[in-house]
């Protein structure tokens, strides 16, 4: 009997990951989503010395860029290794001139990519072929799967056709579709891997190699007389290539029974109707060919494997003569083009097939071509259907757009959406739930469960927010008896989870429930209340659905299991409760083994936590049966307003519904077309997702302000103002004599926190030195529960920010008192809760922010400052505010560099049209706007208003100079530049740029929120990750200590370069800021950020910033070149020598802690050798102050 | 080498193991480090009581690691994690604790006692078990525990001592003694009880860190302050009062500063006595300072054997038992106006 295969539930990455990592000796990598999990597998996999198919463990190195990992894949494959890396979008961009290099040499290679789209208006994760179908021109050949399985097949497949025929390969599968969809597929055995790959094949690479030893060279410089031939050299490898891929997936189908062919036909022999598509989406045409013939259609589909080379024989052999017309599928948009690659390739292939065969037009399909699913936008059943309804008629649309709704230049097909039950036997569930209370992790494991103990097919896939703070994550998760092809979330369920009540108001969850499914809701309300507690229209169709509601209060039941707030093993076992997909006792018993299996290893505590949350779940799950209500007892309660009705248009047209989750539905009209939106939006997405704020007692309170200034979200504000302000004040608002001499009499101050946006984080309470001194425990700021506070407070918040902003020129801004009287123009971001770098930027707009222009590398800043729907950036009254906008990863400094450019450039042409308008701008205001002192705050007021009343002049004048000048007159205001950006950025992909830029000479600001790894991607090492820590990448620990990129800078001579740490001196933090702002050429700042890669609760950020300098970790210091100039030391030491151990310090973050639980020895040698830096940092910085003495 | 007049036998008893000395350092951080136990054994010490292994530390930690590892994922696309997983961790289960059990086992000579705070009774039954399997001659349950409720009586304390002592005896073969406070309202009955479920020694006594008040910043500030010499009364009046009274061993703790001290806590009745302070202030090396002030003393006096000296000044062995009792307390302040204001 034939064995039944081994069978794994996970996704693409990790599957890919798997076969990758056998077949190699070196990889490469460098963090990119949604491609990082590969990278993260294979450094895993070596870290615990997993082998490859030789018996060798895979060297892993983390390059400082994509650019950087191609150079090394070409030189690791030129020196004969066998050698792989893994990236996405710009990161495939990054490789590419090293492409042409490693095919135009004919390397036998395989990129693994998760094909995402590349930025262009905008930047997106998520998934398209626009990045795969830019290597078009490389030489590399495509090889595309289309689900998880195939990824894992096509993986090895093309591994061995690259051996064979040397033409490097990038295999590619979809973002985030693919890549994360988890679904159970038959493993590919190291034997299997064995027998398709051919030792001779691998020597032969190896002696292709460059070797001392038999030495010649490559890469040679060819003049016009030759290249063109030796260009011409390598046709034959490529017209052998498409059979060797061919022999290759017979091999392989021999060997594991799954059959592939370079363009695989799916449907009836006689169809008249054929779609031609790659990727994902070929299992979306795949299913909805079923449904169709079976209603008796005559469809088809032709799944392209092997894109590049691309063979086109095999395509017209794929094709059924029947066909009368053909749609052709791109992921991709390729602007100005006559058509998408895909369809043009088809095109020619059915020209070249018409001219070889001297055919007439007669019988000659037709063929028609659009674009579907860019950046992960769903691809349906429905949409399919549409399309083959089209190529029925007569006239068909070509070049047409899928899945939207193009109101301007109408190329969409419009479609009904109609959800459809792919098999009748397939379960269908959607779960709401907060990204930190598990659910997502709990259905990973459901998924798990169910794959590995039946014979169900499985299928789970995630959504996330892009929040930080307060996500929402959705899965959606499919089991059946049949193979799941449905690559497109679930329209319609069986089971409804909404694992937070409070989304209850928010979402209309139940819009996904199909009639007569089961809805479960956690809720903290106790039984008799909850039919009265939920809105009207969730009510009304939990009735007409008849849909059965279950209820438990997860919450307490975790906490009393001790698993604290995650929900995750409480839900997941109601879940097995009521759905019923396995046996009631076998089901637990499955969880209870999959908890030993996930937390086994963590431990006997955190492990019988779970198991008893396991065993209360089923306690107090308990059914409410909503036929017992009467349909008109209903509670009249509605859902919550997006936004309020005050918002301007645009943000109620458009930013709400993306906020509601309705972009979707959004025409093209609704959107800009180069990508500008108006900044000041964050302010109108009111979250509401702390459940505790920060009350303020204004007998305790002595007004320093640092609440004010550590907020992260700039949701705790303060203000100074006079008492006749106060005769509007609603009852509760709160305020306080204001305390110093720089007040005028009357003067009155509040501490106000708007309720909404607040995060809850405590880093204000924390912050907080002003103790009651009858309750000591007490300070000025006690967090309390946001709900009997919230309507009040509201209305305090809405009269505060009504209240006027202070004069700034009469404001200390040097001080952080003084500071935080200003406008903050970044406000309400997505950051996390307790984010240790938003109150920085937060700071740099309270200062500059009126005349600030600001390039955000890509990271968490630009996340955060840009991702739809709404952004924390914002203006004052007056309109005026930073202007932002983020170009790459890499390139942020000469992005900034070239706004500065600008600037100084039409500031100058400014100058000189008003030196040539002499005469029709009064000589007063013209001098005076020539000869204007900008060095502080009242100078750039001074002339601001001067510049309005020239314009003033120039608008009623309509000579060509005067409309010149006018285009340019705000240029005679000083701009303030800022360049912002992560560690990743400034420390490896960015540092050329950066290094460059700082040498320019020219007036730029750079602040590097530097939090020690790559945050975004999700913890991976840069070279500032400090000695000793754990990250990815460097799960040993980091054996080399932290790039001083301080010191670097500083090694130049003549850029501004401060450190500061705002936790531990906010004095010195403010005072860098604006001598860095106002050194008239570059500067740089590196900032402490606290961040929840760290491992610690974001509420003790600043004390830990404040131990990282009084160890000695985190020298503060200013190195300011004019200081030289007068006379005096530049180089400024300003924090003292350490007065604590490094561990002290450190021990307190997961990151150090960590390596203690995996590699006591190695956390102890490592610990040493990290004090031992410290200390000799120290003297290092002690020396350079005296070296600097004049 | 100093030459005594007299031959002089060291050896004690202590629970049921034959130790060449009644010397032995307490649990302390010192003995986290193999080569501080040599330089104890060196020294002249003839056992050590490991540093406590705190079962509710190794909770919270655990309970931390998985928080951090877990909380912050699968929230955010880029994200799903923040941390490399290892496959596996090591030292959750106490398992440095145990291998240095283990290796001090291979190291040192002298017997080797497990100290160990439990907070469940699982934790209690499977770490002494294993504490027992790594090769633990004893066991030394260290109880520290601050009854701050209001509604705890001292019978549910007392129940909770017994209850803990009873199970680690059940788990184990070696013997247990058990350190405690002096804080119960009838503490020679208490002592009693724990020796009838099981216990072989009594460690007296147990010295709470006590919190102090930081005045500049108003925070309420866990201080570690060593111990003094006059500590050594409250042991040494206990262990008076206890010693005819019970038959398991009595091991001296707190404020052992001088061979004088040592004397004092042999003479009312110690099978041992333990120190820590002294080592952490002038270094493990000490012991041997009080081992010859021992025999300095014992020559003087004419002891030939610490076994003369235990109990010689117990309350049933002193003329006037009563003085270890509540006239001691008057006798000490009309003592100490007497030196102070007269």
């Amino acid at each position: 009997m034939k064995k039944k295969p081994e069978t794994i539930t996970t996704d693409a990455n990790e599957a890919v990951a798997m076969v990758a990592h056998s077949l190699n000796e070196v990889i490469a990598i460098y963090p990119i989503t949604p491609a990082s999990p590969m990278g993260e597998w294979a450094d895993a996999w070596t870290m615990s010395g997993r082998k490859n198919i030789w018996g060798s463990v895979p060297e892993v190195i983390e390059m400082q860029s994509e650019g950087g990992a191609a150079g090394t894949v070409h030189g690791s494959l030129q020196t004969g290794a066998l050698t792989t890396t893994f990236t996405a979008s710009q990161g495939l961009l990054l490789m590419m001139p090293n492409l042409f290099k490693i095919a135009g040499e004919l390397n036998s290679t395989v990129i693994h990519v998760a094909a995402r789209s590349i930025a262009t208006h905008a930047l997106s994760i998520f998934g398209d072929h626009s990045d795969v179908m830019a290597m078009r021109m490389t030489g590399m050949g495509l090889l595309g799967s289309a689900n998880v399985q195939e990824s894992m097949d096509l993986a090895l497949i093309s591994h061995a056709a690259s051996l064979e025929s040397r033409i490097p390969f990038i295999h590619f599968f979809d973002g985030f579709r693919t890549s994360h969809e988890i679904q159970k597929i038959e493993v590919v055995t190291e034997d299997q891997m064995r027998a398709m790959i051919d030792d001779e094949l691998v020597i032969a690479h190896r002696k292709r190699a460059l070797s001392s030893d038999h030495p010649f060279i490559r890469g040679t410089a060819q003049n016009p007389d030759v290249f063109f031939q030796s260009r011409e050299a390598a046709n034959l490898f490529y017209q052998k290539c498409p059979a060797i891929v061919q022999e290759a997936m017979n091999r392989f189908a021999q060997l594991t029974g799954r059959s592939y062919n370079l363009f695989d036909y799916y449907g009836v022999e006689d169809a008249d109707r054929v779609i031609v598509i790659m990727g994902s989406g070929a299992d979306t045409v795949h299913e909805t060919v079923d449904a169709l013939n079976n209603e008796g259609e005559k469809t088809g589909v032709v799944k392209v494997r092997l894109y590049r080379p691309f063979d086109t024989k095999a395509f017209l052999k794929a094709l059924p003569e029947s066909v009368k017309s053909i749609a052709v599928l791109d992921r991709t948009k390729e602007p100005g083009a006559t058509g998408e690659p895909l369809y043009t390739d088809v095109v020619t292939a059915l020209r070249e097939k018409k001219m070889f065969s001297n055919g007439s037009d007669q019988n000659f399909p037709s063929v028609i071509g659009g674009r579907y699913g860019l950046s992960s936008k769903e691809f349906t059943p429905s949409m399919v259907r549409t399309v083959f309804s089209e190529l029925k008629k007569k006239e068909q649309k070509n070049h047409f757009t899928l899945g939207i709704h193009d109101d301007v230049t109408h190329t969409s097909l419009s479609y009904e959406n109609k959800p459809v039950r792919p098999d009748g036997n397939l379960f269908e569930g959607v779960f709401f739930g907060l990204g930190s209370d598990g659910t997502v992790s709990a259905n990973k494991n459901s998924i798990k469960i169910i794959g590995e103990q039946t014979d169900y097919h499985v299928q789970g896939y995630f959504v996330y927010d892009s929040k930080k703070s307060g996500a929402i994550t959705t899965s959606h998760l499919r089991f059946g008896s049949k193979p799941i092809r449905s690559p497109y979330l679930i329209e319609k369920a069986d089971f409804v989870a909404c694992h937070q009540s409070a989304f209850l108001n928010r979402y209309d969850m139940l819009k996904y429930a199909r009639n007569g499914s089961v809805f479960l809701l956690n809720t903290p309300w106790p039984k008799e209340e909850i039919w009265q507690n939920l809105p009207e229209n969730v009510q009304k169709e939990l009735i007409e659905k008849e849909i059965r509601l279950y209820c438990i209060d997860a919450g307490r039941v975790a906490r009393e299991s001790g698993v604290g707030d995650r929900i995750n093993t409480v839900m997941q076992a109601c879940f097995f409760a009521i759905s019923e997909i396995l046996e009631k006792d076998k089901a637990i018993g499955f969880i209870k083994q999959a908890i030993d299996n996930t937390y086994g290893k963590k431990g006997r505590t955190v492990r019988e936590a779970n198991h008893r949350a396991v065993d209360l779940a089923l306690e107090n799950l308990f059914e409410i049966d909503p036929k017992s209500f009467a349909k008109d007892d209903t509670s009249n309660k509605a859902m919550r307003r997006t936004v309020s009705e005050e918002a301007p248009e645009f943000v109620q047209k458009v930013i709400a519904e993306i906020i509601a989750g309705q972009g979707d539905e959004l025409p093209v009209s609704a959107f800009p077309a180069d990508g500008t939106f108006p900044s000041g939006t964050a302010m109108w997405e009111k979250r509401n997702i702390s459940q505790q704020i920060p009350v303020l007692d204004p007998d305790v309170c002595i007004q320093c302000s640092k609440c004010v200034m550590v907020c992260p979200h700039s949701v705790i504000r303060v203000k100074a103002f006079d008492e006749s302000y106060l005769e509007a004040a609603p009852a509760a608002f709160k305020f306080m004599d204001a305390k110093g001499r720089e007040w005028p009499d009357k003067t009155k101050i509040s501490i106000q926190v708007s309720p909404e946006d607040c995060t809850g984080c405590e880093l204000c309470v924390e912050v907080c030195p002003a103790k009651n001194r009858q309750e000591v425990g007490r300070k000025a700021l006690n967090m309390d529960w946001t709900e009997p506070l919230m309507e009040q407070e509201k209305e305090n918040w809405n009269f505060f920010l009504d209240l006027p902003e202070y004069d700034r020129t009469a404001l200390k801004t040097n001080t952080v008192k003084g500071s935080q009287y200003l406008q903050p123009l970044f406000e309400f971001s997505g950051a996390c809760a307790g984010c240790g770098e938003t109150p920085y930027i937060k700071l740099v707009t309270q200062l500059f922010g009126e005349r600030m222009i600001v390039a955000n590398a890509t990271g968490c800043s630009s996340i955060y400052g840009g991702n739809l729907p709404t952004t924390p950036w914002t203006k004052n009254a007056e309109g005026l505010g930073p202007a932002w906008s983020n170009s790459l990863f890499e390139d942020n400094a000469e992005f900034g560099l070239g706004f500065r450019i600008t600037i100084d450039k039409q500031n100058e042409q400014a100058l000189q049209l008003l030196k040539r308008m002499n005469g029709s701008i009064p000589e007063e205001l013209s001098t005076a706007i020539l000869n204007s002192d900008q060095s502080d705050e009242a100078g750039i007021f001074e002339q601001r208003e001067r510049v309005r009343k020239l314009k003033e002049y120039l608008e009623r004048n309509e000579s060509k100079e005067s409309r010149m000048l006018l285009s340019l007159a705000d240029y005679l205001v000083r701009k303030s530049v800022w360049i912002i950006g992560g560690d990743g950025w400034a420390y490896d992909i960015g540092y050329g740029g950066l290094d460059h830029v700082l040498a320019s000479g020219r007036d730029v600001n750079i602040l590097v929120l530097d939090t020690e790894v790559y945050s975004n991607t999700g913890g991976q090492r840069s070279k500032a990750t400090p000695l000793g820590a754990i990250a990815k990448f460097a799960a040993g620990g980091k054996e080399s200590p932290k790039k001083d990129l301080g010191m670097l800078a500083v090694s130049g001579g003549e850029a501004y370069v401060a450190r500061i740490a705002m936790g531990a001196d906010d004095t010195q933090a403010i005072r860098a800021i604006i001598e860095a702002e106002k050194y008239p050429g570059p500067s740089i700042i590196i900032a402490y950020s606290h961040c929840i890669a760290h491992g610690y609760d974001m509420k003790y950020g600043l004390n830990q910033q404040k131990l990282a300098v009084t160890s000695g970790y985190w020298p503060l210091f200013r190195f300011n070149p004019m200081l030289a100039s007068e006379g005096k030391n530049p180089f400024q030491l300003d924090s003292k020598a350490p007065k604590i151990p490094f561990k002290e310090y450190a021990n307190n973050e997961m990151r150090y802690l960590m390596l203690n639980k995996s590699n006591p020895k190695a956390a102890k040698s490592l610990m040493d050798q990290a004090q031992a830096h410290v200390n000799k940092q120290w003297r290092h910085y002690e020396e350079m102050e005296k070296l600097y003495e004049p | 080498m100093k030459r005594w007049r007299n031959f002089m036998n060291l050896e004690t008893k202590y629970l049921g193991l034959t130790l060449k000395n009644p010397l032995v350092p307490s649990a302390s951080p010192l003995s986290s480090e193999v080569s501080n136990v040599k330089k104890m054994e060196d020294a002249g010490a003839s056992a050590v009581v490991l540093y406590s292994l705190f079962e509710e530390q190794i909770i919270h930690e655990n309970r931390a690691l998985d928080h951090f590892l877990t909380t912050t994922g699968e929230s955010y696309a880029e994200a799903l994690s923040y941390f490399p997983e290892p496959e596996e961790y090591h030292n959750l289960e106490a398992d440095d604790y145990l291998e240095h059990i283990a290796r001090l086992k291979q190291e040192v000579e002298i017997p080797v006692i497990a100290s160990l705070n439990g907070v469940s009774k699982g934790g209690w039954m499977s770490y002494a078990k294993r504490m027992e399997e790594a090769g633990a001659d004893a066991l030394e349950l260290n109880i520290y525990y601050i009854a701050a409720s209001p509604d705890m009586t001292s019978e549910t304390v007392e129940k909770m001592y017994l209850e803990n002592l009873k199970t680690v005896k059940r788990s184990v073969n070696i013997p247990v003694s058990i350190k405690l406070g002096p804080y119960f309202s009838a503490f020679a009955n208490m002592a009693t009880k724990l020796e009838m479920a099981g216990a072989d020694g009594l460690v007296l006594f147990n010295r709470f860190y006590q919190p102090d008040i930081d005045l500049e910043t108003l925070d309420v500030t866990p201080g570690l302050e060593l111990s003094h010499s006059f500590e050594k009364r409250l042991p040494l009046r206990w262990i008076a009062i206890l010693r005819p009274h019970l038959g398991c061993s009595l091991a001296a703790t707190t404020g052992v500063h001088t061979s004088e001290d040592v004397v004092k806590m042999l003479l009312v009745g110690a099978d041992v006595v333990m120190m820590t302070s002294l080592l952490l202030q002038k270094g493990i090396g000490t012991i041997r300072i009080l081992i010859e002030g021992l025999q300095e003393w014992m020559d003087e006096k004419g002891y030939e054997s610490v076994g003369q000296m235990q109990g010689a000044m117990s309350s049933a062995s002193v003329a006037e038992p009563a003085a270890f009792e509540r006239a001691n307390y008057l006798k000490i302040l009309q003592s100490y106006r007497r030196d102070k204001f007269i």
